[in-house]
């Protein structure tokens, strides 16, 4: 392991953690809600109707990040080199991983952690220990 | 708009430039965080510490109220086991994010800067969620 300090931005990835935080917090203060994305998007498919229109809220207020964000400030460059099909491969393996899992980096990793639960705990390891082994495989195995 | 979809819409927005603040909306940066064995980049570790620094004392006193500020029911997951679906599904995420460098808030916030690939990535992951709740309704019926 080396560490790329070039690309190290501890400044913005605090600053943008906290905000990470803060919206979980007030998801759970103000609405009672775990701020997982995972499971306010899946749940779309399956919750009682009433139940829907504040997920699709917080959906939207996502999409709207990125233009409330420009009305002030350059967007951070987004970079994203993966073909369609693996696009699609992964975006298929984390709808129905996250499922199964019952939640992704935000419900197991900030808000389950948050919680101090166990289950969240293994799940976070887990996730992560399966991304860490699929990039070494990708690009130093494959050298893709 | 009611107030509950008001604030949910706030969070959200938050959540976002969050996301965007601290790297997450970018693939390239989480897949730099996700090579560990090579030229590492640990700023993401920064985003979770941070995140969690706001949310211990959050969910501590969540934990501790019956009602939200909004008057509703605080809904907090009350399961506890660590079990077959929990690690298979994580690893299958984890599998997916280490593929595209993406997880599902990203790949939102990223659809929402207008980036074509973001959005093929939140269709599919669409499709998957679907694929799972066919899968679970179908069991369901059997049962």
């Amino acid at each position: 392991m080396t560490i790329d300090w070039n690309a190290f931005t501890p400044l913005s990835a605090l600053g943008g953690g906290l905000l990470i935080g803060i919206a979980s917090a007030w998801l759970i203060l103000m609405n009672g809600r775990i701020a997982g994305i995972s499971g306010i998007l899946g749940g779309l498919l399956d919750c009682p109707r009433d139940d829907r229109s504040w997920r699709l809220a917080f959906v939207i207020g996502l999409l709207v990040g990125p233009t409330l964000w420009g009305l002030f400030h350059v967007l951070p460059t987004i970079e994203i080199h993966a073909s369609a099909p693996v696009l699609i491969a992964a975006g298929l393996l984390v709808g129905t991983g996250t499922r199964y899992a019952a939640g992704c980096t935000s419900g197991h990793g900030v808000c389950g952690l948050s919680r101090l639960s166990p289950r969240s705990l293994a799940a976070t390891l887990t996730f992560m220990g399966g991304g860490f082994a699929t990039v070494f495989i990708i690009r130093h195995l494959l050298g893709a | 708009m009611n107030k509950y979809s008001l604030s949910a819409f706030i969070g959200g927005l938050i959540f976002s430039v969050g996301l965007l603040l601290s790297g997450m909306a970018n693939p390239e940066k989480v897949l730099g965080f996700l090579d560990i064995f090579g030229a590492w980049d640990p700023s993401l570790a920064l985003v979770m510490g941070g995140a969690i620094a706001v949310g211990l004392p959050a969910f501590a006193l969540a934990k501790r109220r019956k009602a939200s500020l909004l008057g509703n029911a605080i809904q907090l997951p009350a399961k506890r086991e660590v079990d077959r679906r929990l690690v298979l599904g994580s690893l299958a995420f984890g599998i997916g994010w280490g593929l595209a460098g993406f997880c599902p808030g990203p790949a939102i916030v990223a659809t929402g800067a207008a980036q074509t690939g973001a959005l093929i990535f939140t269709l599919a992951m669409f499709a998957g969620m679907w694929v799972f709740h066919w899968l679970e309704s179908r069991k369901a019926q059997a049962a």
